[in-house]
C-alpha cells in the first residue's frame, strides 16, 4: 500500500517547491504539472483500488515515526499560532491553541493505546480524494490565471504569489491526509493545518480587513479543533482508543458532541457562520477552493462519517436542527446581498446547513441526500466561483447590478455562471434532486421542523437565485464595451466544471448506482435505492429537454421574421431602450436594479437573532450530553 | 390510460381553459352588472393576437415564451400521466423561470418590475405547494399521483388545512386579485401590464395558452384532493373544482390588489398556520 503516501507527498512536496520559483512562467508550469500530477495520482489510485475488489482497507498499524513528527508539526503549528497573535496583538487564538496542543500531548504521552489501523479506504474516502483532486487540481490551474488578472488590478496588494501557491497545494495534501485517516490524532493533525491554512490564506491581502477576518476564521475553527482535542482526550481516557470507527461504535455521547462541534466549525454552520462569510476579502481562487473542494467539506465529511451515530439522539437533533436553521437562515440573508460572492458565500453556507441537516438524522436515506448535494455543491460552486472571480477581473466588479446584461458583454463567462446557477436549484438539476430526497427523508423521519425549514428554505434559496439569473439574462446594449481579460487556463478549468456538472446530471442514475450506494451500504451495512432507477432516468430525460427545449425553440422563432421596436418606458424613449425624456424634457438614463429586501431579510435583521437561536440550541445540547455523562 | 389522459390533457387544456377563462370574464361582468363578452371571447383574442403582425423588443423573448409553454405542457403531462407530484411542482417552477427570463430579458422597466413582483410571487406560494405534496404523501404513503388517486378514502379529509391553503395561494397562480402583483387581467394595473408589458401579437398569445395549461394543471391538483379509488368521486371532484374556481372569481372581484409584503407574509402565515399545522397533525397520528 505505497498510494497514500505519495497522495500526500506530493502535494506537499509542490509546495515545499513554490517558494523556490520566482518566474511567472516556470510556476505557471509547475503548477500545470502539479495539478496533473495530483489528478493522475489519484486516479491511479481509484484503479488500483477498485482493481482490488473495492474492498474497505484498513492500513497503517505501527507508525512510530510518523507519530514524532506528527507531535513536532503540531508543536510548530501552535508555535506558529502563538507567534502570528502576538504580533498581531490577540489573545483569543493563543488561548485556544496552547490549551488544545497541551491536551493533545498530555493525552499523547500519558495513556497507552494499542496499537491500531491509522488510515482507511473506502468509498466515501475514494469519493472525497477524487473532489478534493479533481476540483481543488482546476482550482489551482485557475489560479495562475486569475492570480495574474488579480494583481493588475490589485497593485496596492503585495504579489505573493509563491506563497499563495505553496497554500493551495499545501491544503489539498492536508486534505487528503484528513480523509484517509482512521486514527483521531492524525485526523486532528492535518484538521489543524487546514484551519491555519486558511487563516493565512483569508490573510493574503494583509489589509486590516483582511487580518481581522483571518483572526475570526482562526478562532472559531480553533474552537472546533478544541472540540476535537476534547473528544481524542476523553476517548483515550475513557475507551482507551481513538479510532475514528470506534467513536461510531461505542464513543457515547460526548465525544460524538465534541467531534460534531469541529465538524459544524469547519463547515461555518451557525453560529459560526461568520468566518467563510469574512472569508472573501481573500482572492477568489481561495474562497472557490475553501467553498467547494476542501475546508468546508471537511467538516460535513466528518459529520457524514458520524451520522450513523447521530441517529436518534439529542447529538442527533441538536446537529440537524442547526443544520436546519443555518439552511433558512443563510437562504434569506442572500437576498440581501447585491455582492456575487457574499451571494454565493451564503449559499455556500446554507447548502451546507442542509447537508449537515441530512447527516444529522443519520438514516441511509438523508446520508444518500447529503453525499449528493455534497458532489454538486462541490462542482457548481467551484464553478461559480472561478466564473465570478473572472467576471470581477473583466469587469472591475463584483456587483451582481453590473452584471446586468452580462450574456451580452461577456457571453461566455454569462453563460457559464447561468449554468453554475440552474445547477444549484432549477428542476433536473442534480441540487434539486438532493433537495427531493431530503424533503423526502425529513418527512419518513418524522421531522416536522426540517420539513418546514426546507419548504420555506428552497422557496427563498430560489428568489436569490431567480433574480440573479434574470440579470445576467437581460439584454440591453452596453454601456461600454467589455474586454474579457480571461486567460486559457481560466477558461478551461471553468469548461471542465461545466462539463462535470452536466455529465453529473446526466449520469445520475449511475453515479447513484455506482458511487452513492456503495458509500451508504459502507455506512450503514445495508442500502436501498432512495429514488427509483425511473425517477432518476426520468430527471436525466427532463434534463435534456430543459436544453432541447430552448435550442428546438430558438430554431423555430429564428424562422418567424419579426420587426424590432423599442420597449415602453412611460416616457419617451429616446431611441437605444437606454435614455428617456423625463418631465423636464430631459434624457434621463434608464437604470434598473433587483429587489434586495433589506428591511425584510437584511443580515442586520436576521444576523443577531440567528446566531442567538443556534448558539441557544448549541449551548443547550452541551449541557444537556454533559448532564448526561456527568 | 396514461397515454389518453395525457394526450387529452395536451389537446383539451387550452380549450378547456379558454373556456374557463370565458365564464370567468361572463362570470366576472354578471357580478359588476355588467353583461360580459361571449364564452368564446378568448379565443377570439387569441385568434386576433396570432394575426397581429410580428414585432417584438427582442429575439429571445418568443423562444423563452415558447420554452416556458413547452416546459409546462411536460409538467401538466407528468402529473396527467400519475407520475411524481413533486416532480411535477419542481417542474412547473422551472417553467416558471423561463416566464421570468422571458419578461426581464427586454430590459424594460415595467416588465422588470413584473418579473421581480413574479419571484415574490413564486416565494410566497412555494412553501405551501410543496407542503400539499408531503401531505399527500403522509395521507397516502406516495408521491405519485397514480397511487394517490388509488386511495380508499379521499385526502381532503386528512389535509382540509393544506386544501384551505392551497385554495388561498393558488390565487396568485391564477393571477387573481388580491394576488396579482405581477400581472392582472384587468386593465387597472399601476405598472402598465406587468411582466407582460412588452409581450404582444404571437408572444403574449402563446403566454395565454401556456396560462390555460397551468389553470388546468392546478385544478388538477385540487382534484387531487377529492379523488379516490371510487368513481363517482371524480365527478365529484369535477363539482368542487367548478366551487373553488367560482370562489376565486368571487374572490377577485371583491377584493383590492394587496402590497407585495402582505402578499409574502399573509401566505407565509397562512402556510405555516393551515398547511404547518396539518402537516404536524398528520405527522403526529401516523
Amino acid at each position: 500500500m505505497t498510494m497514500i503516501p505519495f497522495l500526500i507527498g506530493i502535494p506537499a512536496i509542490l509546495a515545499l517547491m513554490f517558494p523556490l520559483i520566482r518566474q511567472q512562467k516556470s510556476r505557471a508550469i509547475l503548477v500545470y504539472l502539479g495539478a496533473g500530477i495530483i489528478m493522475l495520482t489519484t486516479m491511479t489510485f481509484l484503479v488500483w483500488w477498485i482493481g482490488n475488489g473495492a474492498q474497505t482497507m484498513m492500513l497503517y498499524t505501527s507508525t512510530e515515526v510518523w507519530d514524532h513528527l506528527m507531535i513536532i508539526g503540531d508543536i510548530f503549528l501552535m508555535c506558529l499560532i502563538v507567534y502570528l497573535s502576538i504580533k498581531y496583538r490577540r489573545i483569543l487564538p493563543i488561548l485556544l491553541s496552547i490549551s488544545q496542543t497541551v491536551l493533545m500531548l498530555y493525552t499523547e504521552f500519558t495513556t497507552e493505546l494499542p496499537e491500531a489501523v491509522h488510515m482507511t479506504v473506502d468509498w466515501l474516502t475514494i469519493l472525497m480524494c477524487i473532489i478534493i483532486a479533481f476540483i481543488g487540481g482546476f482550482i489551482c490551474i485557475y489560479t495562475v490565471g486569475y492570480m495574474k488578472g488579480y494583481h493588475n488590478h490589485h497593485k496596492d496588494v503585495k504579489d505573493r504569489q509563491p506563497f499563495f501557491f505553496s497554500m493551495l497545494f499545501f491544503f489539498l495534501a492536508a486534505m487528503f491526509g484528513l480523509v484517509v485517516s482512521q486514527n483521531l490524532i492524525w485526523m486532528y493533525f492535518f484538521w489543524e493545518i487546514t484551519s491555519v491554512i486558511s487563516f493565512l490564506m483569508i490573510g493574503y491581502t494583509r489589509t486590516e480587513e483582511a487580518i481581522n477576518n483571518s483572526f475570526r476564521a482562526l478562532w472559531m475553527n480553533l474552537l472546533g479543533g478544541l472540540g476535537f482535542a476534547v473528544a481524542i482526550a476523553w476517548m483515550a481516557k475513557q475507551n482507551g482508543t481513538v479510532q475514528l470507527l470506534d467513536v461510531i461504535q461505542i464513543g457515547g455521547a460526548f465525544p460524538l458532541f465534541c467531534l460534531c462541534l469541529a465538524g459544524l466549525t469547519k463547515s461555518a454552520q451557525l453560529p459560526f457562520s461568520t468566518w467563510l462569510i469574512g472569508a472573501m476579502v481573500a482572492p477568489t481562487p481561495s474562497s472557490a477552493l475553501l467553498h467547494s473542494a476542501t475546508m468546508v467539506k471537511a467538516g460535513v465529511y466528518l459529520l457524514i462519517r458520524l451520522s450513523p451515530a447521530l441517529h436518534g439522539n439529542l447529538t442527533g437533533i441538536v446537529v440537524s436542527s442547526i443544520g436546519g436553521l443555518t439552511f433558512i437562515a443563510a437562504s434569506m440573508m442572500a437576498i440581501a446581498q447585491n455582492d456575487a460572492k457574499k451571494v454565493l458565500a451564503f449559499s455556500t453556507i446554507s447548502n451546507l446547513g442542509l447537508i449537515v441537516g441530512c447527516a444529522g438524522i443519520g438514516v441511509e436515506e438523508t446520508v444518500w441526500a447529503a453525499i449528493f448535494l455534497m458532489m454538486f455543491h462541490s462542482v457548481s460552486k467551484s464553478m461559480l466561483f472561478q466564473s465570478v472571480g473572472a467576471t470581477e477581473n473583466t469587469l472591475g466588479s463584483r456587483d451582481i447590478e453590473d452584471m446586468h446584461g452580462l450574456i451580452i458583454t461577456v457571453p461566455k463567462l454569462a453563460y457559464i455562471m447561468g449554468i453554475g446557477i440552474a445547477g444549484m436549484y432549477l428542476a433536473p438539476f442534480g441540487m434539486l434532486i438532493s433537495k427531493w430526497v431530503a424533503l423526502k427523508a425529513f418527512v419518513d423521519s418524522g421531522n416536522f421542523i426540517l420539513v418546514l425549514f426546507i419548504a420555506y428554505g428552497s422557496a427563498t434559496t430560489m428568489f436569490y437565485w431567480t433574480k440573479w439569473l434574470a440579470k445576467l439574462l437581460s439584454y440591453h446594449i452596453p454601456r461600454q464595451t467589455v474586454n474579457d481579460v480571461t486567460c486559457k487556463d481560466e477558461y478551461t478549468s471553468m469548461i471542465f466544471h461545466v462539463v462535470v456538472m452536466l455529465l453529473l446530471c446526466l449520469l445520475l442514475p449511475f453515479v447513484a448506482v455506482w458511487i452513492v450506494n456503495p458509500i451508504v451500504r459502507e455506512l450503514f451495512g445495508n442500502s436501498k435505492d432512495v429514488l427509483s432507477m425511473s425517477v432518476l432516468a426520468t430527471m436525466a430525460i427532463m434534463l435534456v429537454s430543459v436544453f432541447i427545449v430552448p435550442a428546438a425553440m430558438f430554431f423555430i422563432s429564428r424562422a418567424s421574421h419579426r420587426e424590432l421596436v423599442p420597449i415602453y418606458m412611460n416616457g419617451i424613449n429616446a431611441g437605444d431602450n437606454r435614455y428617456f425624456t423625463n418631465s423636464f424634457g430631459e434624457k434621463e438614463h434608464l437604470y434598473l436594479s433587483n429587489w434586495y429586501l433589506r428591511f425584510e431579510f437584511g443580515r442586520r435583521h436576521l444576523r443577531i437573532p440567528s446566531i442567538i437561536l443556534a448558539a441557544a440550541l448549541l449551548i443547550l445540547g452541551f449541557c444537556l450530553v454533559l448532564g448526561g455523562v456527568v | 390510460m396514461k397515454v389518453g389522459f395525457v394526450l387529452a390533457y395536451l389537446v383539451l387544456a387550452p380549450i378547456v381553459g379558454g373556456l374557463l377563462d370565458g365564464v370567468d370574464r361572463i362570470v366576472s361582468a354578471r357580478m359588476q352588472r355588467r353583461k360580459g363578452p361571449s364564452i368564446l371571447q378568448p379565443f377570439y383574442d387569441l385568434g386576433k393576437l396570432f394575426s397581429k403582425e410580428p414585432i417584438a423588443v427582442n429575439n429571445v423573448q418568443l423562444l423563452l415564451n415558447l420554452s416556458y409553454l413547452v416546459i409546462l405542457m411536460i409538467a401538466g403531462s407528468l402529473l396527467f400521466a400519475g407520475a411524481d407530484l413533486l416532480m411535477t411542482l419542481f417542474i412547473l417552477s422551472t417553467a416558471d423561470m423561463f416566464l421570468i427570463m422571458a419578461a426581464s430579458s427586454d430590459s424594460s422597466p415595467y416588465a422588470n418590475m413584473g418579473a421581480s413582483r413574479e419571484m415574490i410571487q413564486m416565494m410566497a406560494y412555494e412553501p405551501l405547494t410543496l407542503l400539499v405534496a408531503v401531505g399527500f404523501y403522509l395521507t397516502t404513503g406516495s408521491f405519485h399521483v397514480e397511487n394517490i388517486i388509488q386511495a380508499p378514502v379521499s385526502a381532503v379529509f386528512w389535509m382540509p388545512g393544506l386544501l384551505v391553503g392551497f385554495m388561498f395561494t393558488a390565487a396568485i397562480k391564477f393571477r387573481k386579485s388580491p394576488f396579482d402583483l405581477s400581472t392582472s387581467h384587468h386593465a387597472h394595473q399601476e405598472m402598465v401590464k406587468g411582466i407582460t408589458t412588452e409581450m404582444s401579437g404571437t408572444t403574449l398569445a402563446i403566454m395565454n395558452i401556456a396560462e390555460y395549461y397551468e389553470m388546468i394543471l392546478l385544478l388538477g391538483i385540487f382534484c387531487l384532493f377529492f379523488i379516490n379509488s371510487n368513481p363517482w368521486s371524480w365527478l365529484v371532484a369535477i363539482i368542487i373544482c367548478a366551487v373553488i374556481f367560482f370562489m376565486e372569481i368571487l374572490w377577485d372581484n371583491v377584493s383590492a390588489r394587496l402590497k407585495w409584503k402582505t402578499v409574502l407574509y399573509g401566505c407565509w402565515v397562512v402556510t405555516l398556520v393551515a398547511g404547518g399545522i396539518n402537516i404536524l397533525i398528520l405527522m403526529l397520528i401516523q
